[in-house]
């Protein structure tokens, strides 16, 4: 596993159409914050604290490594380009906070990928790790192992009363943020989905669009997460999250249910007609890569298309983003058309890599 | 007037600058403007009001239960970082491990509000956790051996006060242990 692969290729692990609840629960996250005692927090540290926390957390790295079995390709913020740390957000490996000061920021990302440790983000340490489909029980374990092996070498700023201290006293306590990456379209054209963005909060939990603003949210994807972080145990968030993961699938199935019913032809049409343009179109921008694929996605899981596999989908989501492509293209002065044109052809060999015969489908 | 900086463009932004040199203020046009930081430019202008922004906005409007602490809680400075609570208020973000100690008495009530608890339930570390783990432990047992007890689970209940128990012997070995069971 190199850097270059890294940025270029396009398949994370995490995001694969597998799992628990997977035609609605693209992914599962799990992220702990971390800080060492003896060092303020990264936005009070001066640079000679910055690279000592990046050096105590250089000599874990290999017994990490040996623990877990897996390499990590360790990326420096500071050696990257501007185009390169774009490439690993929108890959959602690290935070746009990371490379905002690049100076010792670093992050370590697994082979597979489902595991990213960011170094001096708001907290000296911020311990990522995904899984596909609803499944937060396997990246709490192993985000927990990575935090043990770290707390076996380093000491850990903790108190018996506040639990583990962060540098935002929202994340204080377990400093766990538990999210879960949702694709609603039905819940998005049945017009239902500001009743669970205005519910949950009542539920301490935050539900965002992933891409788009709140007037607009391209892709119908959301992400939902807990927002307390003191008082409860870690069993107490994640179940709670959970609980409310379960009931917003169950609207969304029966949303879906509904448009097959009431709206078959005109829901058949939207979807082929998205199929269509992703399949033959010669120029397409990001936000309408986002919004056609999200239809492709939802006619591949009613089953309606049946000759692409639902792989197709991370596939396309990130291999259409603007920032990958330019990386890929070795060029990040691409005029808009340029792009375009790359993005277009990119969708069509994505999907035309996932095409399989129509009787495999599961 | 025209831009200070290109002399060019009609100025359109007055900006101070207080640096180490005393006060600067100039006149710039919108693009020198956009030189001098993103605060300037006028896509942010439109910006919704961040999750920071808030936060800042309830930590510096944090009621005051007695109004005398007030002055005292302005010149709080941790010893650890030189942070000052003032600093907090502005900023919304704690400086290093030691100022959650220096501002506790500040800090309580705002995590109340943030959490609707101050207490940690979650994980504890082995090391630095000291014997928290076992005590933290005990207590869970304690409340689920009184939950067996209200629910008439006896055999439960007992099964419970036996680990409780085993527990405590195991925490008295422990340094620092004793006060605790004595309570």
């Amino acid at each position: 596993m190199s850097m270059n692969d890294l940025l270029c290729k396009n398949d994370l692990a995490w995001l694969k159409a597998c799992g628990q609840d997977h035609d609605v629960v693209l992914a599962s996250r799990i992220r702990l914050a971390r800080n060492l005692r003896q060092q303020p927090f990264p936005n009070r540290a001066d640079f000679s604290q910055l690279s000592e926390v990046l050096a105590e957390m250089d000599g874990v790295l290999p017994e990490i490594q040996k623990a877990i079995g897996q390499t990590f390709d360790r990326a420096d913020m500071e050696r990257l380009t501007p185009l390169q740390r774009e490439v690993l957000i929108e890959k959602q490996l690290i935070s746009g906070n990371l490379i905002k000061n690049p100076q010792y920021r670093a992050a370590y990302v697994s082979a597979d990928r489902c595991i990213s440790i960011m170094i001096n983000e708001e907290d000296h340490l911020r311990i990522q790790c995904m899984a596909p489909g609803l499944d937060l029980e396997k990246p709490l374990k192993m985000a927990s192992r990575l935090d043990d092996l770290v707390e076996s070498r380093l000491d850990i700023a903790f108190d018996e009363k506040m639990g583990y201290l962060t540098s935002c006293p929202t994340n204080l306590g377990t400093g766990l943020r538990a999210s879960v990456l949702l694709h609603l379209p039905g819940l998005v054209f049945t017009r239902n989905v500001s009743s669970i963005i205005n519910v949950s909060p009542q539920l301490g939990l935050a539900v965002r669009s992933l891409y788009g603003d709140e007037k607009e949210q391209v892709g119908c994807l959301f992400q939902i997460s807990n927002q307390l972080t003191l008082g409860f145990s870690e069993r107490e968030l994640i179940d709670n999250l959970k609980s409310a993961v379960n009931e917003i699938v169950a609207h969304e199935r029966r949303a879906r249910k509904a448009l097959a019913l009431y709206m078959k032809e005109r829901l058949e049409d939207e979807v082929w007609r998205a199929y269509g343009i992703l399949s033959y179109a010669r120029l397409l921008s990001e936000k309408e890569v986002l919004e056609l694929l999200s239809k492709v996605r939802l006619g591949i899981d009613l089953k309606l298309i049946r000759g692409v596999s639902p792989d197709c989908y991370s596939d396309i989501l990130i291999g259409g983003r603007t920032s990958f492509l330019q990386n890929l293209a070795e060029n990040e002065n691409l005029s808009k058309n340029e792009t375009d044109r790359l993005r277009a052809q990119n969708v069509r060999k994505g999907l035309e890599r996932h095409r399989m015969n129509p009787e495999e489908h599961p | 007037m025209l831009c200070d900086d290109c002399g060019r463009n009609e100025a359109v932004v007055h900006i101070t600058q207080i640096g180490p040199d005393g006060k600067i203020e100039k006149n710039l046009c919108e693009e020198c403007a956009a030189a001098y930081g993103e605060f300037l430019t006028p896509q942010q202008r439109h910006r919704n009001v961040s999750m920071n922004d808030f936060l800042k906005g309830i930590f510096s409007n944090a009621p005051d239960q007695e109004g005398r602490r007030l002055a005292g809680q302005d010149e709080l400075v941790c010893p650890s970082c030189g942070m000052s609570y003032r600093d907090f208020q502005q900023t919304g973000k704690i400086g290093c491990a030691e100022c959650y100690r220096t501002f506790r008495p500040q800090l309580e009530p705002l995590l109340r509000r943030i959490h609707g608890s101050s207490v940690h339930r979650g994980k504890i570390p082995h090391r630095t956790g000291g014997t928290l783990e076992l005590k933290h432990e005990i207590g869970m047992l304690r409340q689920q051996l009184q939950e067996s007890v209200a629910q008439e689970e006896f055999e439960k209940a007992a099964e419970y006060r036996d680990k409780i128990r085993a527990l405590e012997k195991e925490l008295l070995q422990k340094k620092g242990g004793e006060e605790y069971v004595n309570e």
